[in-house]
């Protein structure tokens, strides 16, 4: 390589690695702001503000949800399996909100410590399986949270029992 | 290597070289997507929670691999053209930023539609979805600012430089959903990694993503062999070849 190459290369390199730099550096400063959302533990440390609008999330706590029969109101408790949170929502639930369910939640923080939801997310994970495969892990005495486990099982799998 | 690689920037050995590749390739292209499609919409298995909703993966995963892809062999191209002044890599890396484009585009549009039904939303400012935003802004920025300028050397150099800078961009895309909480779930199909799904899911995907591959080769190619023969037009072995009848 001539040396006036070599030179323009490195200057180019140089470049990019000063502006990956700076990039990972705002990035680092913002890390917080870039979070879709609270966790748990990060509101019950009192990261989170009152009475604005935030966004919280975890999982769909077993057995927490209550609907009450006469409207669409509901509460849940969402939790990270290190702290938990009330959920109080009045409208309809996404098709994939269920309990053991990731979700995010948006809506405001009550000064009593519980969170009045005007929108609910469900968040999907990363596992895919067919519903016979799925129908199959519940005959065997899964219960829904274990799906999630096996359906990473079943991936590794060389082909689905189908 | 070496060798064949020098002979490979030179345009005119490179349209030579390349008319024998074209055919295998677009063969490859049409049948993989057109087997991975069909398999993967008609027959292969629904979701448990999702339903049908989920064969968008097999458009929307594709899609968001070669959004990434050619943005990277893109600013690669740039690296060549800038360092090593070969002009093919530009027109190259010129050839394959529209699909580069419209491919962020299809990513982020069947993201929404997917959205909708399964988060119930189609938009949420998490770190995927806006730094996937601003993978197709880099995009429009790299075409316009190739056209903004008067020379076409000018416009070739500014648009390898923001491809070149704009990589920074690939790996946050990448970790985002490793990185930050975001509402995008984590990789279900990568390279390095077990699937987190069945063989009879994953397998048309990975059919329909070798497809779209292929076809980002096949077009890009397409598209360069035609650029060289616009750009080398005044050039002797083009007009020769013009009255060949080729």
């Amino acid at each position: 390589m001539r040396a006036k190459r070599k030179q323009k290369l490195y200057a180019i390199l140089g470049l990019v690695t000063l502006a990956a730099m700076a990039v990972g550096l705002t990035l680092y400063a913002l890390r917080s702001n870039i979070n879709l959302f609270f966790s748990p533990v990060q509101i019950a440390e009192g990261k989170a503000p009152l009475e604005r609008q935030i966004r919280a999330g975890g999982m769909v706590k077993k057995g927490s949800v209550a609907r009450d029969p006469d409207s669409l109101a509901a509460t849940f408790t969402v939790t990270d399996y290190v702290e938990d949170l009330e959920v109080r929502y009045r409208g309809i639930l996404p098709d994939l909100f269920r309990e053991g369910q990731g979700v995010v939640v948006m809506g405001e923080l009550q000064p009593e410590g519980w969170l009045r939801a005007d929108k609910v997310l469900a968040k999907h994970d990363e596992n895919y399986m067919p519903p016979e495969v799925a129908q199959a892990l519940k005959d065997a005495g899964y219960s829904p949270e274990d799906y999630q486990d096996k359906a990473a099982e079943v991936g590794e799998r060389p082909a689905a029992e189908d | 290597m070496w060798a064949f690689l020098h002979k490979l920037g030179s345009p005119r050995s490179f349209y030579a070289i390349t008319e024998r590749w074209l055919p295998p390739l677009w063969l490859a292209a049409v049948a993989l997507i057109l087997v991975g499609g069909v398999w993967g919409l008609a027959f292969a298995p629904a979701d448990y929670q999702q339903g049908n909703s989920f064969r968008i993966i097999y458009v929307h995963v594709p899609a968001a691999f070669l959004a990434q892809s050619i943005f990277v062999t893109m600013a690669v191209a740039g690296l060549v053209f800038m360092v090593w002044k070969i002009k093919l890599a530009d027109m190259a890396a010129a050839m394959m930023a529209p699909l580069g484009a419209g491919m962020t585009f299809v990513a982020l549009f069947s993201g929404a539609v997917w959205g909708v039904p399964t988060w119930g939303t189609w938009w949420q400012w998490d770190a995927r979805l806006t730094s996937m935003l601003i993978l197709l802004f880099l995009y429009i920025g790299v075409i316009a600012l190739r056209g903004a300028f008067a020379s076409r050397d000018g416009g070739a150099r500014a648009a390898s430089v923001l491809a070149m800078v704009g990589v920074i961009n690939i790996p946050i895309i990448k970790f985002s959903v490793d990185w930050w909480y975001t509402l995008h779930q984590t990789a279900s199909f990568s390279i390095t990694e077990k699937p987190a799904m069945p063989a009879s899911m994953w397998l048309p995907l990975l059919l329909m993503v070798l497809g779209f591959y292929a076809f980002f080769i096949a077009v890009t190619l397409t598209r360069t062999r035609s650029e060289i023969l616009r750009r080398e037009s005044s050039k002797r072995w083009v007009r020769e070849l013009i009255e060949e009848g080729h």
